[in-house]
C-alpha cells in the first residue's frame, strides 16, 4: 500500500496529533462527559489508519509497531478482567472498591471506571487496528501478492 | 418529533439506494448515509454517547469497507437473480414483519418507558458510584458483567479475523492435501 499525494500527508501531519489526543481526552473524560472507553479507543485506532492510510505502510511502520496490536490487545483485556476480579475481595464481582474517595464531577472520581475505561480503550484501540491492519494489507492465497506481504 | 420523522426517511431512501446501485463505491457510501441519519437520530433523542460511538464506528466501518471490497479490485456488484434467492428472502421478510408486529404491540409507548430499573439507576448512580456520567455508571459499575461479555464478543472477532486471514499455516494454491490422495 504506497502513500498518498504531498497535501494528503502534510495536512496528516498537523491533525493526526490533534485526533489522538482527543481519543485519549475522551478516554480519560469517559465518567464525566459522554463518550467512554470504546468511542475513544475506536478514536484512537482512527488515529493510526489516518497515519496508515495517508503514509503507506512503510512509512507508518517507522513509528506504529505492529507489536502494539499483540500488546493492547490482550493488556486490556486482562487488565479489565483483573479490576473485575479484585472487586471480589469486597464480596461482588465488579465490585467498586474505592468510590467513596474523590467528589463527583472531577476527573479523580467515581472509583474503578476511569481504569476500566482505560482497559477498554487500549483493548479496543489495538484490535480494531489488528483488524484494518489484516484486513487491508495480508491477502488471501487466490490473490497475486501473497508473498510480497508476508513478514 | 417532526426531524425524527425527516431523518427516518433519509436513511429508508439511502438504505434503498444502497441496494439498488450498482457501483459497489456508491453502495458503500450510502451505508455510511444511513449511519450518519442514525448518528443525527442519537443527538435529537438526546443519546450523546450513542452518537458520538455510532459516528466513530460508522467511519471505521466505511474505511474497513472501502479498503477491503474496492481496494482488491471489486467494483461490481452481482444481482442474485435464482428463485431460491428471492424464495427464501421473501419468506425470511414475512416471518421478519410477524415477529415484528407481535413485538411491538407489546411495547410502551414511544417516550414513556417503564421505569424500574431505570428508576433505581438515575436515583442511586450519583450517590453510590459518584460518576457524573450516568450511561458510564451503568454499562461499567451495575452492568460491568455485560460489558465484559461485550469485551469477550471483540476479541474473539478479532481472534477470527486473524485465524481467516492468517498467511502461516496456509496451504499453497497447488498444494494438495494428504489425506485427498
Amino acid at each position: 500500500m504506497k502513500g498518498m499525494s504531498l497535501i494528503v500527508k502534510r495536512i496528516t501531519r498537523y491533525t493526526v496529533g490533534l485526533i489522538l489526543l482527543f481519543g485519549i481526552y475522551i478516554v480519560l473524560h469517559g465518567h464525566i462527559t459522554p463518550g467512554g472507553g470504546f468511542a475513544g479507543g475506536v478514536i484512537i485506532a482512527l488515529s493510526f489508519i489516518h497515519l496508515m492510510l495517508a503514509f503507506g505502510r512503510e512509512e507508518a511502520d517507522k513509528s506504529i509497531k505492529e507489536n502494539i496490536i499483540s500488546f493492547g490487545e490482550p493488556v486490556g483485556g486482562l487488565m479489565f478482567l483483573s479490576i473485575a476480579l479484585i472487586g471480589l475481595a469486597g464480596g461482588v464481582f465488579f465490585f467498586n472498591f474505592f468510590a467513596s474517595k474523590g467528589e463527583p464531577f472531577s476527573i479523580l472520581s467515581a472509583g474503578i471506571i476511569p481504569l476500566c475505561n482505560i482497559a477498554i480503550a487500549l483493548k479496543v484501540a489495538s484490535g480494531l487496528f489488528g483488524v484494518f491492519v489484516v484486513l487491508s494489507l495480508f491477502r488471501l492465497s487466490g490473490d497475486k501478492k501473497t508473498d510480497e506481504i508476508k513478514k | 418529533m417532526f426531524e425524527l420523522y425527516v431523518v427516518m426517511a433519509f436513511m429508508i431512501i439511502a438504505a434503498i439506494v444502497a441496494v439498488f446501485l450498482r457501483g459497489l463505491l456508491s453502495s458503500v457510501i450510502s451505508v455510511g448515509a444511513v449511519g450518519m441519519g442514525l448518528c443525527v437520530m442519537f443527538l435529537l433523542l438526546k443519546a450523546p454517547d450513542l452518537a458520538i460511538t455510532q459516528l466513530v464506528v460508522e467511519i471505521l466501518c466505511l474505511i474497513i469497507l472501502i479498503r477491503a471490497t474496492i481496494g482488491r479490485g471489486v467494483s461490481r456488484a452481482t444481482r442474485p437473480s435464482s428463485a431460491w434467492v428471492i424464495a427464501s428472502f421473501s419468506i425470511f421478510a414475512l416471518v421478519f414483519l410477524f415477529a415484528a408486529y407481535a413485538a411491538f404491540k407489546e411495547m410502551p409507548v414511544f417516550g414513556a418507558p417503564i421505569m424500574r430499573v431505570a428508576d433505581f439507576y438515575i436515583q442511586n448512580a450519583l450517590s453510590q458510584v459518584k460518576a457524573a456520567n450516568i450511561v458510564t455508571a451503568i454499562i461499567l459499575d451495575f452492568r460491568g458483567y455485560d460489558t465484559l461479555g461485550e469485551a469477550t464478543v471483540l476479541f474473539t472477532s478479532v481472534i477470527g479475523v486473524l485465524a481467516i486471514m492468517r498467511t502461516i499455516g496456509r496451504k499453497k494454491p497447488n498444494e494438495r492435501d494428504e489425506s485427498d490422495c
